[in-house]
């Protein structure tokens, strides 16, 4: 018998209530090793997110222990020595002029955003252009349409007056 | 732990160490130098990292751009006043333990530049410096033998007593005090707690070395 066979509902129901059954519990227990115990295999039903768990716990261990030992050792060891230029911002050695927390001009925002139009043009015409060797008029006129939805949102950052640097 | 005891286990295919050894083998493996040069003395800095020389072998090939996550300050090249409370600020930034690597003349002395009414003699005027290389610039190899001589100082540093490092001791200061750029010098020109001016024993005017004669 193979070991990964795995009991039905009904087999384990006969072997934990001792009913006598062609492949009981009892007699897989007794052999076909002994050495392997296949008690927990059968009784924790599915066990097959037990490793998830286990690799669960690792992952928690890892990402916690450094941070406790480092905790313990600062405890134990280095004392803690903040200061006035230790805390402050950091700016390549000079002392920090103002508050980071500034405004900045939507213009580069809105520079960014238009950037799009021709970056996602770049990224879909290429494919048209290399991939695509029958191309007939139906392909044609999808491309066109796609290549118009871009273009009106062009066309309405400068009917809004979006792209004069003011 | 015994030494010899040490090297018997190891014989026998057992490692053994203690807390400090391995804390001090951890910090000196990976000593990360914080990336800022002042003049040319960087130029050979920046060789040591690169392939022929090599400096990831000793585990300091991470330079970082921020002094949060730097152990290590190359002080490689001029200071000039106008640089010095700079480089002094980001010293205060870096976290414990940090170490400070006297890269070249300038960066010991003032160099050929020493009598110029613009130049700090000196890093060591405002915080304490760990290792001083020689050297103008120093080669590469030069570089690498003043770092292995600070892991080697690593290694020998004490967790706890008298004798252990600035860094675990509390009452050390962690920070020093920033000079301002004055009109007409660094104000204060020196910091008197970390740099004592070396002695000049007047004595021994006349006589050689050993003062014998």
């Amino acid at each position: 018998m193979s070991r990964q066979h795995r009991y039905t509902s009904h087999e384990v129901t006969a072997a934990r209530v001792g009913r006598p059954s062609g492949r009981t519990l009892k007699n897989e227990l007794a052999g076909p090793n002994p050495n392997i115990c296949y008690l927990g295999y059968v009784k924790m039903g599915n066990v097959s997110y037990l490793p998830i768990l286990v690799l669960l716990l690792g992952a928690v261990g890892f990402a916690v222990a450094p941070l406790a030992l480092a905790w313990l050792w600062a405890k134990k060891f280095s004392p803690a020595k903040p200061g006035r230029s230790k805390n402050a911002v950091y700016e390549c050695g000079l002392e920090a002029s103002d508050d980071a927390w500034v405004q900045f001009k939507p213009g580069y925002y809105l520079y960014a955003i238009l950037f799009l139009v021709f970056d996602v043009e770049i990224v879909f015409l290429l494919p048209f252009a290399t991939a695509l060797t029958g191309f007939g008029i139906g392909e044609c006129l999808a491309l066109l349409s796609f290549l118009f939805l871009l273009i009106a949102g062009l066309a309405w950052a400068y009917q809004k007056k979006v792209l004069t640097w003011t | 732990m015994d030494e010899a005891l040490k090297n018997e286990l190891s014989k026998q295919g057992i490692f053994a160490t203690t807390l400090q050894d391995l804390y001090n083998w951890g910090r000196r493996s990976s000593l990360w130098p914080l990336n800022f040069g002042l003049a040319c003395c960087a130029i050979e800095m920046i060789a040591t990292t690169m392939a022929r020389y090599d400096l990831a072998r000793f585990g300091a090939e991470v330079f970082r751009p921020s002094p949060r996550q730097a152990d290590l300050m190359i002080v490689a090249g001029t200071i000039t006043k106008k640089m010095a409370p700079q480089v002094v600020r980001l010293y205060n930034q870096m976290p414990e333990p940090k170490y400070v690597i006297s890269m070249g003349a300038c960066a010991i002395s003032g160099g050929p530049f020493k009598q110029g009414y613009n130049v700090l003699k000196g890093i060591d005027r405002y915080i304490p410096v760990d290792i001083y290389i020689p050297g103008c610039p120093p080669r590469p190899e030069a570089l690498i033998e003043g770092f292995m001589a600070l892991q080697k100082k690593i290694d020998e540093q004490q967790l706890t007593g008298e004798n252990r490092p600035r860094h675990l001791n509390a009452d050390e200061p962690s920070e020093f005090p920033i000079p301002t750029f004055g009109p007409h010098d660094l104000q204060p020109p020196r910091n008197r707690d970390v740099w004592h001016p070396p002695l000049v024993n007047i004595t021994t005017i006349g006589r050689d070395d050993a003062g014998t004669t």
